[in-house]
């Protein structure tokens, strides 16, 4: 490709040489200097409504919300309480709170739910689509089946969740159709069915996605390492354990890491599954509910406190990402 | 020879297994969409009675219910279309304009730029959202679609596909031909670049019109009057709505009004968009 582009740049220099023109190169060769760095000037140019943009709607609002975790600032009532400078007291009140950390044990366990299955599975079947002796047929079908969930729009995910899993939900019609159960099961009244429900909803969601990442991964492994342990004899399980396992753990700890920062985000399916309340008692009630709910009080200083302290973990854990994926920027 | 044999056996029935476990995967995935559309075609009376797997004859009266409910849906729909397809437009436009400063050019501050967006990608817009709403109060700019629209021209995820196809693909010795025709460097970007990059803007025009036209967090703080809502704060009220006083026909409706037209979009272009996730090999 790249030869085939140089041979007309060829005979273009032959004519120039002929003709007795300077070339191009020739010609960029005496004003290179400026004509490059007239040239280079374009990437501020083309920088400008990128940054203008970053700086107005997401720095200025980070620096805001930075400035505001040290404020007294909120409502009681119809008394608005502040903005009075109180230093650290809102983070002191908010790490010494009991509802910081249950909420976060809340998003925790939620994302816990949903992510074994899923990586498991993911692996699975990652390396059942990858694996050239088994030869699976319809393998766009399923997985096309399988990443749809992933673009669902979540809230109307969880939105017909809840009607399907309602008392008198299809659900509950159907288990006692087959006599499975005699009275509907409140599903929404049990903190461990509700907990199950929004991770279900985010493995059913997430599962696609991971699986087509792992499987760009095992792809990248390079195939003679499974045909030689083929000829030594090694099993499926053992290939699986042995090879791919290993070599895939960079995309591994991608997957977890990424995952991770997305599980803190939780926010849409339990907010609609339970109208925002995280009931029953607030077991589902994720840290960025809580921050909505400050917003919507408008209780700026303890949102602040909320928002910096996720910034920070987000920020940690974004630096692993970088670490261990070793994204290069010479290029 | 035995060997072969008990390997042979031991490949059909794991295949057995996967397409086991697939299928059932399969049915887990669908499933729910399925009763969704069924349900849609029933009337509150019939959903009153239970499930049942057939669909009934009620779809368009549904239709119609919903189209003249309390909510407006139609409205809502409009605007959730307005604001995702301007975004999409947006949002890939610049992206690549920002990729072909970082690819194209060397100036001074460009590495630094580059490490700085790469950066800022993981920074969930949820930890700014505090500020990003108090700098709206201040601006006026509340109950308005700007806030939705104009943030996704700084879009650093969709950046970094952009910058990794463009590696790929833009040789800068194009660029320099093009230069010597005398093209200047704006109409170069718009004529050379911006067709070359036409399957990476398609696959990120996608997913950015999809993660907006399903983004709830952002609207349901910004939206106000009932006429400016886009569907997911719609759905949302819904549920905070008092549930038994709906038509359970048309609350499925519903669902489906918001859930189906993705699940079309994405049925036609499923080969680009599941080939767009690992290109880029990010997660959003």
């Amino acid at each position: 490709m790249q030869q085939a582009k140089c041979l007309p740049a060829q005979a273009d220099r032959h004519f120039f040489r002929e003709t007795g023109m300077l070339t191009p190169e020739e010609n960029t060769m005496n004003n290179k200097k400026s004509k490059v760095v007239q040239y280079n000037r374009w990437g501020y140019i083309f920088l400008i409504p990128f940054l203008v943009t970053y700086v107005i709607f997401q720095l200025v609002p980070l620096a805001d919300t930075i400035w505001n975790s040290f404020f007294e600032n909120y409502r009681s009532g119809l008394k608005q309480i502040g903005p009075n400078f109180i230093g650290l007291a809102n983070y002191a009140k908010i790490l010494s709170q009991g509802d910081l950390w249950k909420y976060a044990g809340n998003t925790m366990i939620m994302w816990l739910i949903g992510f074994v299955p899923q990586i498991v599975v993911s692996l699975l079947l990652g390396a059942w689509f990858t694996d050239p002796s088994l030869r699976l047929k319809a393998q766009r079908f399923f997985k096309t089946v399988i990443y749809l969930p992933n673009l669902i729009m979540a809230s109307a995910f969880a939105m017909l969740f809840f009607t399907l899993f309602s008392d008198g939900g299809p659900v509950n019609s159907i288990l006692m159709n087959l006599h499975i159960i005699s009275q509907p099961y409140r599903f929404f009244a049990s903190v461990a069915a509700s907990r199950i429900l929004v991770g279900f909803m985010l493995f059913i969601m997430w599962f696609g996605n991971t699986t087509i990442l792992l499987m760009a991964g095992m792809m990248g492994i390079d195939q003679s390492l499974f045909e030689a342990a083929e000829v030594d004899g090694a099993t499926a399980r053992q290939i699986f354990f042995k090879i791919t396992l290993p070599l895939l753990r960079p995309i591994l700890v991608y997957v977890l890491i990424t995952s991770l920062i997305g599980g803190l985000q939780m926010f849409d399916v339990p907010q609609v599954l339970t109208n925002g309340t995280g009931d029953p008692a607030r077991s589902t009630m994720t840290m960025i509910m809580w921050l909505n709910k400050h917003l919507y009080s408008k209780n700026f200083g303890m949102g602040g406190a909320l928002s910096v302290l996720l910034f920070i973990i987000t920020g940690i854990l974004s630096i692993v990402v970088f670490k261990f994926t070793g994204t290069d920027t010479d290029k | 020879m035995k060997i072969k044999k008990e390997n042979g056996a031991g490949i059909r029935a794991r295949r057995v297994v996967a397409y086991v476990v697939l299928i059932l995967l399969s049915f887990l995935c669908l499933i729910w969409f399925y009763i969704l559309f069924i349900n849609a075609t029933r009337s509150h009376a019939e959903l009153s009675r239970g499930f049942t797997p057939i669909p009934s004859t009620y779809f368009i009266k549904n239709f119609q219910g919903m189209q003249h409910s309390t909510q407006p849906i139609m409205r809502g729909m409009l605007n959730s279309l307005i604001v995702a397809a301007t975004s999409a437009v947006l949002c890939t436009y610049f992206s690549t304009m920002t990729a072909y400063a970082i690819h194209a050019y060397r100036f001074r501050m460009r590495k630094f730029l580059y490490t700085f967006i790469l950066a800022v990608m993981m920074i969930p817009t949820q930890v700014t959202a505090l500020g990003f709403i108090r700098l709206m109060l201040k601006m006026g700019l509340m109950d308005n679609f700007i806030p939705l629209i104009i943030p996704s021209i700084a879009a650093p995820a969709t950046f970094f596909y952009m910058k990794q196809y463009m590696d790929s693909v833009l040789s800068l010795s194009l660029v320099e031909a093009a230069r010597i025709d005398g093209a200047g460097e704006f109409r170069i970007f718009n004529v050379i670049v911006l067709p070359l990059m036409k399957p990476a803007i398609a696959v990120q025009a996608i997913f950015t019109f999809v993660a907006n036209w399903n983004n709830y967090f952002t609207p349901s703080l910004i939206l106000k009057t009932e006429k400016m809502k886009t569907l997911p704060v719609l759905l949302a009220e819904l549920r905070s709505a008092d549930f038994l006083k709906f038509d359970m026909g048309i609350v499925y409706m519903t669902i489906a009004f918001s859930i189906f037209p993705v699940i079309i979009v994405y049925l036609i272009l499923s080969k680009q968009i599941v080939g767009g996730v690992t290109l880029g090999g990010v997660k959003e």
